[in-house]
């Protein structure tokens, strides 16, 4: 009696379950057709080619020397976006969110204009470093940040407004001044989110496309990372690119293990 | 050798209430500020522990003066040394009972290991030994407590406040608590403010009290004074409950040199006994019949409340009583006549102290 009432309330519309499953096959099909691609016998010696591996080692490096940027200049961005009141701020706020809705090749474009050997800002860098930033490797780094800063300060700024401000109270109470309150109290308070947010913003940085071969060009070995590997070689060595994909599935599958605590579990 | 604490503290938050109260503590002495929630009690921690800056008027703690806006004097916070004991204690949940109790003195630039050491000292003095390596997050409300006091007490403050030390506690853990606090409160050589919405705390815990309401001190005095000259509706209510502490033994309470016949024969050791002013009968002569308590006294004063009178009886135990007016016209009663006055043993309330 129960169960068949169960059954016939958890019945669920026909349509709504057809639609999510195309919903479903949408993310699991090119999965399917990326692997049913894959060279498997040759995969150890595609990955292990020149271009691949300058690919990989150029997109690590970027990857994590945006995330290190971000984190050294988003924290602090954050945490005066979190605490301190002053006009403009949501104009400056919404600036850094601009580049999550921003085209990443618009964003490109404008770091051209800027950053270029005669932009506003590039000449200036240029003149007092010698450093050319398009089309160099710090280009690169610089373009993935652009992209990928925002994930990390609004995680961070979140993190903040939740942390009750007694615990940095009570911390100023026994001595201590502002940077060890921020060190000793503070950061480790959001670690969760601080890590969850550099997991992102380095995803993020690692999957850039647009504003990197815009600013920084398709060099390999110099700003050739494995996203535009990718693109290039599906015209040129097909099998490649299928490598070269199952690696980014890998690293990305990989990341979201990192995350499961934080999302899916709590969802 | 640390100096008193005197303070005026003036500060306007934006809800449009204002706090506008003045406290002096000696060193050695124990103040409790006592008031309903609201009534800027958390407002005043915060002002003197430097964490709200003040509209007006002062704080010096012995001969500095730590905030004093029209002098545009201010020391923050971290600068200030005053132990503070937050509600809730607000342990840090990242660190373990050490190095909470460490955090002072490391802030305070004292190196790894003095502060370790020193760290171990206060956790064994405050019976917290044992559980050095625990996260707040596994302890009892009772070792939260005493982990907040240890780590306020390590750094040798000249100012000791407390922000409702017992609320968090449960019933039985807090008459323990309380007793613990009284001993670790008179080995702290400098003055200590207490702040709680709990009457029997104040009683138990102050040689002086401060009466806070809307912001403002209604009322100052020994708690016997205020106990037996309240002079607001709120602290009638709260204190003229008749609140003593004494000794229980044998179905009595030794209260000073009175005892009280109580009903619970099992009761032992500290208690705070309570005896409600509408318990107490008043006769002309000595009463017959039941009730255990009686004794012939004085009537020291008599006030009208509305549909009420309040007498206050002399010695051997001054109390609280209040009859109706039809009741106080029948007895004939004047100030300074001697009365008899009685209390059933039942109504003699026992704390679970």
């Amino acid at each position: 009696m129960s169960s068949r009432r169960a059954r016939i309330q958890a019945r669920p519309p026909v349509p709504l379950i057809a639609l999510a499953v195309v919903g479903v096959s949408l993310f699991a099909v090119p999965l399917i057709g990326l692997a049913m691609q894959t060279p498997w016998t040759d995969l150890l010696t595609l990955l292990n080619g020149d271009i691949v591996r300058d690919a990989i080692w150029l997109s690590l490096l970027s990857a994590t020397g945006a995330t290190a940027i971000a984190f050294v200049l988003g924290v602090p961005l954050a945490w005066v976006l979190a605490r301190v009141e002053f006009p403009g701020k949501s104009l400056i706020r919404g600036l850094v969110l601009l580049p999550l809705v921003l085209p990443p090749v618009v964003g490109g474009a404008a770091l051209l204009f800027a950053l270029g050997r005669r932009g506003v800002a590039g000449e200036p860098i240029y003149e007092l470093t010698g450093l050319v930033l398009p089309f160099s490797t710090w280009g690169v780094v610089v373009a993935a940040t652009f992209v990928a800063m925002p994930f990390l300060v609004i995680t961070v700024e979140g993190a903040l407004h939740n942390l009750d401000g007694k615990f940095e109270g009570a911390a100023a109470t026994l001595g201590a001044g502002k940077w060890t309150v921020l060190r000793r109290v503070t950061l480790p308070m959001i670690a969760p989110s601080l890590i969850s947010g550099l997991v992102l913003t380095w995803a993020r940085a690692l999957g850039e496309f647009g504003a990197t071969i815009t600013f920084a060009g398709n060099l390999q070995g110099r700003t050739q990372t494995l996203p535009l590997a990718v693109f290039v070689a599906l015209e040129t060595d097909r099998d490649t690119a299928v490598a070269l994909s199952l690696g980014m599935v890998a690293i990305s599958l990989a990341v979201l293990v990192v995350l499961r605590d934080r999302w899916w579990r709590s969802l | 050798m640390s100096g008193g604490l005197a303070t005026r503290l003036v500060v306007a938050r934006d809800t449009g209430f204002t706090l506008d109260a003045e406290l002096a503590i000696l060193p050695g002495r124990t103040v409790a500020l006592l008031g309903p929630n609201g009534a800027g009690k958390s407002t005043a921690v915060a002002a003197i522990a430097g964490l709200l800056p003040l509209d007006d008027g002062y704080v010096r703690l012995g001969d500095k003066a730590l905030d004093e806006p029209r002098e545009g004097q201010f020391v923050p916070a971290e600068d200030r040394n005053i132990g503070v004991v937050f509600q809730d204690y607000v342990l840090f949940p990242h660190l373990s009972v050490l190095d909470n109790i460490a955090f002072g003195l490391r802030s305070r630039g004292v190196g790894r290991h003095a502060a370790a050491e020193s760290s171990r000292d206060w956790a064994d003095r405050l019976g917290l030994a044992g559980l050095h390596a625990r996260k707040p997050v596994d302890l009892s409300g009772g070792q939260a407590q005493r982990v907040a006091l240890a780590r306020a007490l390590a750094t040798h403050p000249e100012l000791l406040l407390l922000d409702e030390p017992l609320a968090a506690l449960d019933v039985t853990t807090r008459a323990q608590l309380r007793r613990d606090l009284i001993d670790h409160l008179s080995g702290f050589a400098g003055p200590r403010l207490v702040i709680t919405h709990d009457p029997a705390e104040a009683f138990l815990l102050a040689d002086e009290i401060h009466v806070i309401e809307a912001g403002a001190i209604t009322q100052v005095g020994s708690p016997d004074e205020i106990r037996l000259r309240p002079r607001t509706k709120y602290i009638a209510d709260l204190a003229g409950s008749n609140l003593f502490s004494g000794v229980a033994a044998n179905g009595t309470v030794a209260v000073g040199a009175h005892t009280l016949t109580i009903a619970d024969t099992h009761a032992a050791g500290d208690v705070l006994a309570t005896i409600n002013p509408r318990a107490i009968s008043i006769h002309r002569h000595r009463p017959e019949g039941s009730p255990r308590n009686a004794w012939q006294t004085t009537i020291v004063r008599i006030e009208h409340h509305g549909d009420r009178v309040r007498l206050q009886t002399g010695s051997p135990l001054p109390l609280t009583a209040e009859l109706t007016p039809v009741a106080v016209a029948d007895l004939v009663l004047r100030i300074d006549e001697p009365i008899w006055l009685s209390v059933k043993a039942t109504e003699v309330g026992v704390d679970a102290d």
